[in-house]
């Protein structure tokens, strides 16, 4: 029932804030908040109650009839790694509400319908193991956040938003027709419709055919990861979201791509995911060079994390293909770190350009004088990104690196480089951003309590992710184990 | 043949039609009154729509070599009347705002939907005939009812030209074949398609003339020419009215009687089949980048439907008649709710069919908005909708025959479609570039776009009950 809980709170709030805007500006706010709190407060109660010792699969399960003819469940599953997606998306949501407390003023309701929906998406891509419903929500977290891009973005935002909606959608449908195809080979061996994941683990195919149905599969997820050739979505629409919008973007969305590579491309297609290795790893590796040199060039502040992305993201890809313990780990390390550190940064590039009114590098400077603790922030989710050890990044991609070097010592050499270029991209965004001489004679407020406040959460989350990762470890280890054991060969 | 009393019942809901549009016009010879015309066909409709109840337990009947009255049928009649129904809603207002005569609106309309149960409950190429002119003949005048407009005009003109040019083609067929097996009913057709020795080089023409005819009234590319300007042209609710209930119930005629005849899968009209539906998607989906009017998007647009409609007709296993059945529901329910809400913000003047008259929407009408986004992102097929069950089952049918390119091109095409919904959906979100809120919008019409949406959404999330019923047709 908690799980069910967790979709239908979102979806019923995002209705009654925006019925309720009409009156009350606050109430709207209030109430989204408490949606999203409540579901953070069920996911950790979730946590708090597992074994991780459990011999099941799920930790917990939900199962109702949907459409028996086609053999369509809405079922939904938690583990160890949904779980706690689950409970990053529910944080990242409520920071991302409080972040946008002050910077949204139109249309206040329909942005908070927006914001619970995506959600709700998002959890439900998290949830579900019947394809039918897991696509279901994979489509559903697309529209509002459309909106989100298109009404309440900067200056190129209908650009963005067309280019995000049109990338994704189309992707989708090839990963629509994969499912297709994977239930009809099911049928044909087995005489039953069904699009239950448990049942299609293992279908019997012809290697081609799961070639073909892998790639549907990745070409859907490497578009939302995004790896390098499909990334070009990305830099316009975090570019022009709203904060809150980018905060979702790259702490949650990209997350679901990684999710959907290790929840069902290499369980269900395990031999044509090893054949494919190699160029998946070596995609990873060039997003990675790609993003951190791309992110070097940048003088759009919110671009520049953007490109980022795209560098901490080849990591999770390269994790996720290298395909041992160690790697594995330290994707879903990656993962988790990647949306605090990227969300916080965003949060704080949107709070200096609703203060200064530009994103760009060049007009800043000496911001240090004028808002110590904004910079301060800064520097630390800077010094994150980059993998300063003792940050939760850095425990994630250390592991990536452990896990890649074991398999293919050029990768990992190269992908190293990547977390120098992270240095110089890191540092150069603090130098020139916030430290130097204020040339612009900025004076502006510094953080208000609200905003210390979520920085605050973000930085101990990030400090106990890389100075005591056990617990969170512990939690996802049972699930990446089933994944390193259906590799080909093990 | 002797025509009973069970006969007379299993026909009820064909009976009531032609009665309804009767009373229709001895009401208009006692009294002029739109409100009394619209009143009188509306119950008319119900009634018809009531009395499928009754013909129920006759099924399956058939009622001189004509007509078939089976599930299949009137199920098909159930969707003609209720979508009639929702025109009636949709009409009252729109004509409501220009001040002439109405009342004949409504008998041709009700002839219309006579001649579409014709059509869905046919069983020989006289009633196929005698249905697709009622059909026709009706929209003749609906199309070109503004006829102090010019473009009514030149649409009713051009409807009139390109009917009786399918009209021929399909006489022409139906005498080939009629020529190589002696009859014109359906099932002695199929039982002679079955058993080699026929005459390929009679039958095959004559199939491909009765296809060149369908595809003209489905607006199939390449006989797409017509339909942006009639869709352009005729009076929105009229637009809607084409769209739906006359393509509807030639498709539903068009399944039948290739399913029960299997001449679909004969080698070459296979092809035709295949290539028709190609060319429908691509070239409905790309001509409609190319609009600034919203009716005629709309008009490219539901030629690409159609030609996704093909790629499930073409499947033609199990699932092929549940994912035809079921995207016909959707693209009715979207394709009126698309339409209505055009009507809806039209004045008497002309349509609001340009993009610019949709800039900014959201700001100045929220929920009207919301409503024509559902119904675009349902045309696009995204969850939630009823569009996205329904495209679902067509890829699902598609890929259950293996037909790997045509769905791969289906998705492709849907793929190019997003861009021109988006560029509605960007207008109506865009600030607002005009203050004026527009007409007020009539009871009625609100009444019928609240059921759109609400089946829109119900089927959305619970195809289940629609599913169960439309896997439960059979052919009589």
């Amino acid at each position: 029932m908690i799980l069910l809980c967790l979709i239908v709170i979102p979806l019923i709030a995002g209705g009654l804030a925006w019925a309720v805007a009409r009156w009350s500006v606050a109430a709207c706010r209030w109430i989204t908040l408490l949606a999203v709190t409540a579901d953070l407060i069920l996911a950790l109660v979730l946590w708090g109650s597992h074994s991780p010792a459990g011999s099941g699969t799920w930790l917990a399960e939900a199962d109702w009839e949907w459409i028996p003819q086609a053999g369509i469940r809405f079922h939904l599953a938690v583990d160890g790694l949904s779980l706690l997606l689950l409970m990053l998306t529910f944080f990242l949501g409520v920071l991302s509400v409080l972040a946008s407390w002050r910077e949204i003023t139109e249309a206040v309701g329909f942005f908070h319908f927006n914001l619970l929906w995506i959600l709700a998406g998002i959890a439900g891509v998290f949830l579900a193991v019947d394809l039918f419903l897991f696509y279901f929500a994979w489509e559903l977290m697309l529209v509002p956040m459309y909106f989100l891009i298109a009404i309440w973005g900067h200056e190129n935002r209908v650009y963005a938003a067309v280019k995000f909606f049109i990338f994704t959608q189309l992707s989708g449908l090839l990963m629509l027709v994969a499912i297709l195809a994977l239930v009809f080979t099911h049928h044909s061996a087995t005489g039953a419709y069904s699009f239950e994941y448990g049942d299609l683990l293992g279908t019997a195919m012809s290697s081609v055919a799961e070639m073909w149905m892998m790639l549907g599969f990745f070409v859907a997820f490497a578009v939302k990861l995004p790896a390098i050739v499909l990334h070009t979505w990305l830099p316009d629409a975090h570019t022009e979201a709203p904060t809150a919008g980018s905060v979702i973007l790259a702490g949650l969305l990209l997350k679901t791509g990684a999710y959907g590579m290790l929840r069902f491309v290499l369980p269900l297609f395990p031999h044509a995911s090893a054949t494919f290795a190699p160029v998946a790893m070596i995609l990873g590796v060039a997003g990675i060079l790609y993003g951190a040199l791309l992110a070097f060039g940048q003088t759009d502040l919110k671009r520049l994390v953007a490109y980022t992305s795209v560098s901490h993201l080849g990591f999770v890809l390269l994790g996720i293909f290298v395909w041992n313990p160690l790697a594995l780990q330290g994707a879903v390390m990656t993962m988790i770190c990647h949306g605090i550190s990227t969300g916080a940064l965003f949060i704080l590039v949107g709070a200096l350009q609703d203060r200064i009114h530009t994103r760009e590098m060049d007009r800043m400077g000496g911001i240090w004088s004028t808002a110590p603790r904004l910079s301060g922030a800064a520097l630390f989710f800077a010094l994150a990104s980059l993998g300063l050890p003792g940050l939760g990044d850095f425990v994630g991609e250390f592991l990536v690196l452990l896990g890649a070097y074991q398999q293919s010592i050029v990768i990992a050499a190269l992908a190293a480089i990547g977390v120098l270029f992270a240095t110089f991209y890191a540092l150069q965004f603090v130098q020139r951003a916030f430290q130097g001489p204020n040339t612009f004679n900025w004076r502006i407020p510094d953080l208000v309590p609200r905003e210390g406040l979520v920085m605050a959460v973000m930085i101990i989350a990030l400090l106990w992710l890389g100075l005591y990762p056990r617990p969170v470890l512990n939690t996802f280890e049972p699930v990446m184990t089933r994944i390193e054991q259906m590799a080909p060969g093990r | 043949m002797n025509v009973t009393e069970q006969d007379f019942i299993a026909l009820l809901p064909l009976l009531i039609l032609a009665a309804t549009a009767i009373a229709v016009m001895l009401g208009v010879a006692v009294r002029r009154s739109h409100a009394l015309s619209a009143s009188i066909a509306f119950a008319g409709l119900v009634i018809s729509f009531g009395s499928i109840w009754i013909a129920a337990p006759e099924l399956p009947r058939q009622v001189t070599p004509l007509l078939i009255l089976d599930r299949y049928a009137l199920f098909y009649i159930a969707l003609l009347t209720v979508s009639s129904m929702v025109f009636i809603l949709l009409a009252h207002g729109y004509f409501e705002k220009s001040d002439d005569d109405h009342d004949e609106m409504y008998i041709l309309m009700l002839v219309a939907t006579l001649g579409g149960a014709v059509l869905v409950s046919s069983s020989h190429f006289a009633s196929l005939f005698l249905g697709l002119e009622l059909l026709s003949v009706a929209l003749y005048g609906m199309i070109a009812y503004p006829r102090r407009r010019p473009l009514p005009l030149e649409a009713g003109i051009k409807y009139l030209v390109l009917a009786a040019v399918s009209a021929a083609f399909l006489l022409f067929g139906m005498a080939l074949v009629y020529g190589a097996f002696g009859t014109m009913r359906f099932d002695e057709i199929a039982a002679q398609l079955s058993r080699p020795g026929f005459d390929r080089w009679l039958v095959l023409p004559g199939m491909a003339l009765i296809i060149t005819g369908f595809g003209f009234k489905l607006a199939l590319a390449p006989f797409h020419i017509w339909t942006p300007d009639v869709y352009e042209g005729a009076p929105a609710p009229v637009t809607a009215y084409v769209a739906t209930v006359s393509k509807g119930a030639m498709f539903a005629l068009l399944l039948r009687y290739f399913y029960k005849t299997g001449g679909h899968q004969q080698a070459p009209l296979f092809v035709v089949f295949s290539v028709i539906a190609i060319a429908s998607m691509f070239a409905g989906n790309i001509l409609a980048l190319l609009q600034d009017n919203v009716k005629r998007i709309l008009a490219y647009s539901s030629i690409a439907h159609l030609g996704y409609l093909l790629v499930a007709f073409q499947a033609s296993g199990d699932l092929a008649p549940m994912a035809v059945g079921f995207y016909l529901v959707s693209y009715f329910v979207t394709t009126l709710g698309a339409f209505g809400i055009v009507a809806v913000l039209s004045d008497g003047g002309r349509d609001a069919d340009l993009l610019d008259d949709y800039r900014g929407l959201f700001w100045r009408r929220p929920v009207v908005a919301a409503v024509f986004t559902a119904m675009l992102f349902s045309l696009a097929g995204i969850p939630v909708t009823v569009g996205f069950v329904g495209k679902f089952y067509l890829v699902a049918a598609g890929a259950s025959a293996g037909l790997w390119s045509l769905v791969v091109i289906l998705v492709v095409t849907s793929g190019i479609g997003l861009f021109y919904y988006l560029r509605i959906v960007v207008a109506i979100y865009s600030e607002a570039s005009q203050a004026k809120a527009g007409p007020v919008i009539g009871a009625p019409a609100v009444a019928a776009l609240i059921f759109l949406t609400a089946a829109l959404v119900y089927l959305g999330l619970f195809p289940q009950p629609l599913l169960a019923l439309i896997r439960g047709l059979t052919f009589g």
